[in-house]
């Protein structure tokens, strides 16, 4: 159960795939567009529940409860052994190999 | 009215006035063309008062940096004599960390002059930060759209970095699944809640680059007492080339060469559903600037304030891989972690300053903050993880979308002309069933930058095609 006021994100379909724009690529076409925005929960919900919330901006949106407190999960990503590869490379090109 | 897609679309107009504050209607000729410079002197700012309005909001001014090891790198694969001096504009000093603060500036302040309540824009790149940060410091409400998500809701982690950046300056992010509908989204929300569309192709948007060619012009003669011989500018929309190239054409320097430079995308559609997530650069690509430069009305108003063919002197690719190789030795050599997708004009500039003089000055107008998800480092995990390549070779193998080709030396790392011809004739083909007029010649001589009798070749050459 999510709490009444609680920021969550919601996930709203705009456009079924019948609906969409004409004059887009096959595999966009066959899936609906689809929006996603946060705001505070109007009423006590569960996860999947078709809820309303009010944005940042004071709009009141309605649609499907997906997340509760949606965190920022960017990063930096895993390892990626080529772009040390790749500074080797660049420093030895301009430095030479023995660049101690 | 409803809101069924052909509903809202039918009140484009009518919603793009209300919300622009301008009334484009007053600058169209009879014919195909319309008044391109009373549209974009048709208001109160002047040179001075731009200038003002962007001191105060910490936008302008920016660093030039002659970066000293980054010619020396390019020397080394030049015949003796040639390789240019190249130097970098630090746009990421801006507010909000690029350059698009400055279209941003004088947005946000006409949105607040004219009494709008908010100001909404449509942009899944810097340009969403730039109004973010701008409406938070004018106390305007701000919507940003964003195209986010493909139809598995995965994201490039550089437009969720941008999301978590506009929310940080209190913006309300509205996300969408891939596809032009997000125009449909775009005007609901204006009509909804009657805020001012802080488009990049108004006037205003535009006016604000000026002032970068202007500082490059201004800080170039008083360096090196010449002005520079070329300006690369990373091409998406039109309207970075086109503000830049009018404020140094305003400043005086006239035979500045303007070179607009895109990241190869050529094969990736940009409606594609499946291609969203294959590509590494979601903006200063192909799949906009082409587009864009062969027909600029496209964009979110009615006449769109970026034309690019009116201002371009040529324009060049770089692939993705060239675009990360300069992006690491920025930071491996210069000591600037930047980018990466400003980066492409410093990757054309690098191939480019081989072919120039070596007393010439080339001069990269752009770069644009880094972070987490916003950054080599997380794009290219994120590209292995969609199935993507990353292997050392020769760039112009790079087939976008199944690898990526990080050149195995510099000396690799060449840009591609595009043939400038090709680039009018495309814009031409729009008119291949129309009677022109001399009125309309004269319109296309401008828009093109070619005289009359070109314009009449290559319409003949469009009809025979």
């Amino acid at each position: 159960m999510i709490d009444k006021n609680s920021y969550v994100r919601i996930r709203k379909t705009l456009l079924k795939p019948d609906e969409r724009a004409a004059n887009i690529p096959e595999e966009t076409k066959k899936v609906p567009f689809k929006m996603w925005v946060k705001g505070y929960l109007h009423e006590e919900s569960d996860l999947f529940d078709i809820v309303k919330i009010t944005t940042e901006t004071g709009r009141v949106e309605t649609g499907r409860l997906k997340e509760a407190f949606p965190p920022y999960k960017i990063g930096y990503g895993d390892f990626v052994p080529e772009i040390l590869e790749l500074r080797h490379l660049i420093k030895s090109e301009m430095y030479g190999d023995n660049n101690e | 009215m409803s809101n069924t897609y052909n509903d809202i679309m039918s009140q484009r107009n009518e919603i793009m006035k209300k919300s622009v504050g301008i009334d484009y209607e007053k600058y169209e000729f009879e014919g195909i063309g319309f008044d391109y410079e009373m549209m974009m002197n048709d208001h109160d700012f002047d040179l001075e008062s731009i200038i003002e309005i962007q001191t105060e909001n910490m936008v302008g001014n920016t660093p030039l940096i002659e970066l000293k090891n980054l010619t020396k790198y390019a020397r080394k694969f030049s015949e003796k004599g040639k390789g240019a001096r190249i130097f970098l504009k630090d746009e990421a000093a801006n507010l909000s960390g690029s350059f698009k603060a400055r279209r941003a500036a004088l947005s946000v302040y006409q949105a607040k002059k004219l009494g709008y309540k908010g100001v909404i824009a449509a942009t899944s790149g810097n340009y969403g930060a730039a109004v973010a940060a701008l409406a938070a410091k004018v106390g305007l409400k701000c919507i940003i759209v964003q195209e986010a998500f493909d139809s598995r809701n995965l994201s490039q982690p550089e437009i969720l970095e941008k999301a978590r950046k506009c929310e940080s300056f209190g913006a309300e992010v509205v996300q969408l699944s891939v596809g032009p509908e997000l125009f449909y989204q775009f005007l609901i929300l204006l009509k909804d809640t009657g805020y001012f569309n802080a488009s990049l192709y108004s006037p205003y948007g535009i006016k604000g680059i000026e002032t970068l060619g202007l500082e490059i012009a201004e800080e170039v003669l008083a360096k090196e007492g010449k002005y520079p011989e070329a300006v690369v500018v990373t091409n998406a929309g039109g309207g970075n080339l086109t503000g830049t190239a009018r404020g140094l054409k305003n400043a005086g320097a006239k035979d500045t060469k303007i070179i607009a430079a895109s990241v190869d995308l050529s094969g990736l559609h940009m409606a594609s559903d499946s291609d969203f997530n294959k590509k590494s650069f979601t903006t200063g690509h192909t799949g906009f600037g082409i587009p864009f430069t062969t027909f600029p009305d496209r964009s979110d108003v009615p006449r769109s304030a970026g034309r690019p063919l009116r201002y371009m002197d040529e324009y060049v690719t770089v692939n993705q891989g060239s675009v990360f190789f300069m992006t690491e030795s920025l930071a491996a050599l210069e000591g600037m972690e930047r980018g990466p997708a400003g980066n492409t004009s410093l990757a054309a500039a690098f191939s480019l300053a081989q072919e120039m003089n070596e007393d010439d000055i080339i001069v990269v107008q752009e770069t644009e903050y880094t972070g987490a998800g916003k950054h080599i480092q997380p794009q290219l995990s994120f590209a292995k993880k969609n199935g993507i390549k990353i292997l050392f070779g020769n760039p112009f193998d790079e087939e976008p979308g199944k690898n990526i080709i990080l050149p195995s030396s510099a000396k690799l790392l060449k840009h591609k002309q595009l043939d400038m011809k090709k680039l009018r004739k495309s814009y031409l083909k729009r008119y291949v069933n129309t009677e022109l007029t001399n009125k309309d010649i004269e319109f296309l001589e401008e828009e093109l930058n070619i005289n009359k009798q070109n314009i009449i070749e290559l319409m003949m050459e469009v009809k025979n095609d």
